[in-house]
């Protein structure tokens, strides 16, 4: 399973020849340099992980740290297979995640293609476009609560502007069927960018001289956009859909300040309901199961992913 | 225009293309504007409908979000004529500043936690990536991608564990703890970014440094960190926008003390419900400083953010 994303990711990284530099100090060196990170990493990650494998078997609640601690196998896991909420905090995770990423990739690759046209000042814009990346998703996820806002709120002024709709007839967050759309909205506006840049660089990647060879056998602009921009941009554009995938999974800040998971669970992602469960329910033991149950998740569909990508890639 | 292409896009099409992505690009940054906008907005414009683009601009937001007030009764606020012009801002709405409010305070540990992290992940974060770009280390493979993979996990998933771990060292909600989360957090980013930057400087250049006499460690010092200096600072920038950013284990790990801006902005609240423009002040300084980053500094960011994907 990692061999293929190892391979993946060895692949993107040629490894040069490694020189033979003999001396004892060389390899201290090398130990020396590496072993901080390595420290920190088992001490901030790899440590937390087992323990959580290991609390995951247990009933301990972090709010009575002093009651009597049980093994009782796997029974928090049977819990959460066999629990219907969590299916549907699932359905709401996958909605999020499958319309973010066609809504992404759609906008993102139209932008990076319209942004190759070369026109003048097109790096300014493509900065402008790239801002809300950057900034802090909690901050601007409160902020946008307030552009919802069905009286005073700009986002629905300039719905009703356009439609004709009255801005009080609909609240994008206190809606059970509009709030899935409203984190969708914000989540697209603030993450295209980055699908955007990843598609650019692809695009930028093709040699001319492919373009030119195929003008020369006269084919038309659609069969070249056909036959070389989008096969040769793909694996660009697919390696950008598992970053956004695995971050949108994980996705926690922006939605939780944008609807806090509401109203009722409609927007309560899976991340929203592990930290309810494991810092407001205090059920250590159970999230910490319902934890590991989400890594396997993330890792297995990442590895698949990644087998896919690689076939692409040798296509 | 300077020769003929084949492949160069005629002018009409690049016309298009420009009023499309404009187009966009105004749209993308309405909502900036906006915060931009209701910063400066009184409390009444901030909620006025329909919306107002243009308004008669004031400081209230500002005052608030650094102030805590209380109300008095008009016979206080008349033997107390206000002193400087915040407090007639605040004087006019019948309050008088009570003290300063803990923005000033989030702000700062957000400065401390941000750039005390950005410092150590990139300083570790270069010695691994040089040793790992140098030397045979055994599994370096494996090494690199268990490096990687420590970012798959859901923040909330890693909080459970760190947040036990923490109340028995001592460490919740203090600087210390929070900077060594968020190194270990962006060490991954760091090693992986700054391999590829150190990768690309030829070893030619500390051999023939070694010829002259230096040492390894010395030959790493004068000649690969100079070179590497622009890609050590592009990483920094995006070590430091993360713990800038970053709210999850902020929100669950700190609450006094240590607590960043991030989940405090949100909390602002004035009387009955958020007081937005204070929200929209607090916001905009907080966001402002990256966007102007992002801007002045673009075209080595833009580089950074496509790094795994551009490199072959």
């Amino acid at each position: 399973m990692s061999g293929t994303t190892i391979d993946h990711v060895a692949r993107a990284t040629p490894p040069k020849v490694a020189r033979r530099i003999k001396g004892l100090s060389d390899r201290a060196i090398a130990w020396i340099f590496v072993a901080p990170t390595i420290f920190l990493l088992l001490a901030i990650n790899i440590f937390p992980l087992l323990w959580t494998i290991y609390l995951s078997f247990t009933n301990y609640r972090a709010n009575r740290p002093n009651a009597e601690v049980k093994w009782i196998g796997t029974r928090n896991y049977e819990r959460i297979l066999g629990d219907a909420d969590i299916w549907l905090t699932m359905q709401a995770t996958a909605h999020f995640l499958f319309w973010t990423l066609v809504l992404q990739v759609l906008i993102g690759f139209a932008l990076a293609w319209l942004i190759n046209q070369k026109f003048k000042g097109n790096d300014l814009w493509t900065t402008i476009i790239v801002l809300p990346m950057m900034l802090s998703p909690a901050v601007v996820g409160n902020f946008w609560t307030f552009l919802y806002q069905p009286q005073i709120g700009l986002f629905n002024y300039v719905v009703a502007f356009f439609t004709g709709a009255d801005p009080t007839s609909f609240t994008m967050i206190g809606d059970v069927s509009l709030a899935p759309w409203a984190i969708v909205i914000v989540d697209t506006w603030m993450w295209t960018p980055f699908v955007m840049l990843i598609c650019l660089a692809g695009l930028r990647s093709i040699p001319e001289s492919i373009y030119e060879a195929a003008e020369c056998d006269r084919a038309s602009k659609w069969r070249q956009f056909w036959t070389i921009t989008v096969p040769m941009v793909l694996p660009f554009l697919m390696l950008a859909v598992l970053f956004r995938g695995i971050e949108n999974f994980k996705m926690f800040d922006l939605v939780v300040q944008l609807t806090g998971g509401g109203p009722g669970n409609t927007t309560t992602l899976t991340s929203i309901d592990l930290k309810r469960e494991a810092f407001e329910k205090w059920r250590t033991g159970y999230s910490s199961a319902y934890a590991i149950i989400l890594f396997v998740t993330v890792f297995g569909l990442a590895s698949i992913y990644v087998k896919a990508l690689n076939k692409v890639k040798e296509r | 225009m300077s020769g003929y292409s084949v492949t160069e896009p005629s002018s009409t099409q690049k016309w298009v293309a420009g009023v499309l992505v404009i187009g966009y690009a105004l749209i993308t940054l309405m909502p900036l504007l906006w915060i931009l906008a209701t910063g400066f907005k009184s409390s009444a414009d901030s909620i006025a409908y329909p919306p107002k683009v243009t308004f008669q601009p004031t400081l209230e937001g500002y005052v608030n979000l650094f102030t805590t007030q209380t109300r008095q009764t008009p016979e206080y606020l008349d033997a107390h004529p206000p002193q400087t012009w915040y407090e007639e801002i605040v004087h006019d709405k019948g309050m008088v500043i009570a003290g300063p409010s803990r923005f000033g305070e989030r702000f700062m540990n957000s400065v401390i936690i941000g750039f005390g992290s950005t410092f150590l992940s990139v300083f570790l974060g270069t010695l691994a990536a040089y040793a790992f770009s140098r030397y045979r280390i055994p599994l370096k493979d494996d090494l690199l991608f268990f490096i990687l993979s420590t970012r798959m996990m859901p923040p909330i998933a890693v909080a459970i564990p760190i947040f036990l771990m923490f109340r028995n060292l001592g460490l919740s909600d203090t600087h210390t703890g929070m900077i060594l989360l968020y190194t270990a957090v962006n060490l991954s980013l760091s090693v992986w970014l700054l391999k590829g930057f150190i990768d690309e400087i030829p070893r030619e250049y500390e051999e023939a440094a070694l010829i002259d006499g230096y040492t390894r460690f010395q030959a790493f010092t004068k000649v690969v960190l100079p070179q590497a200096a622009t890609g050590i600072a592009a990483t920094a920038i995006f070590c430091l926008i993360f713990a800038w950013n970053e709210y999850a284990f902020a929100v669950l790990l700190t609450s006094g003390t240590a607590q960043t801006a991030p989940p405090f902005i949100p909390t602002i609240i004035g009387n009955g419900g958020q007081d937005w423009p204070a929200v929209a002040a607090g916001a905009t300084l907080f966001l402002l400083p990256v966007m102007v980053f992002t801007i002045l500094l673009r075209k080595h960011l833009l580089r950074g953010i496509t790094f795994g994907a551009v490199r072959k």
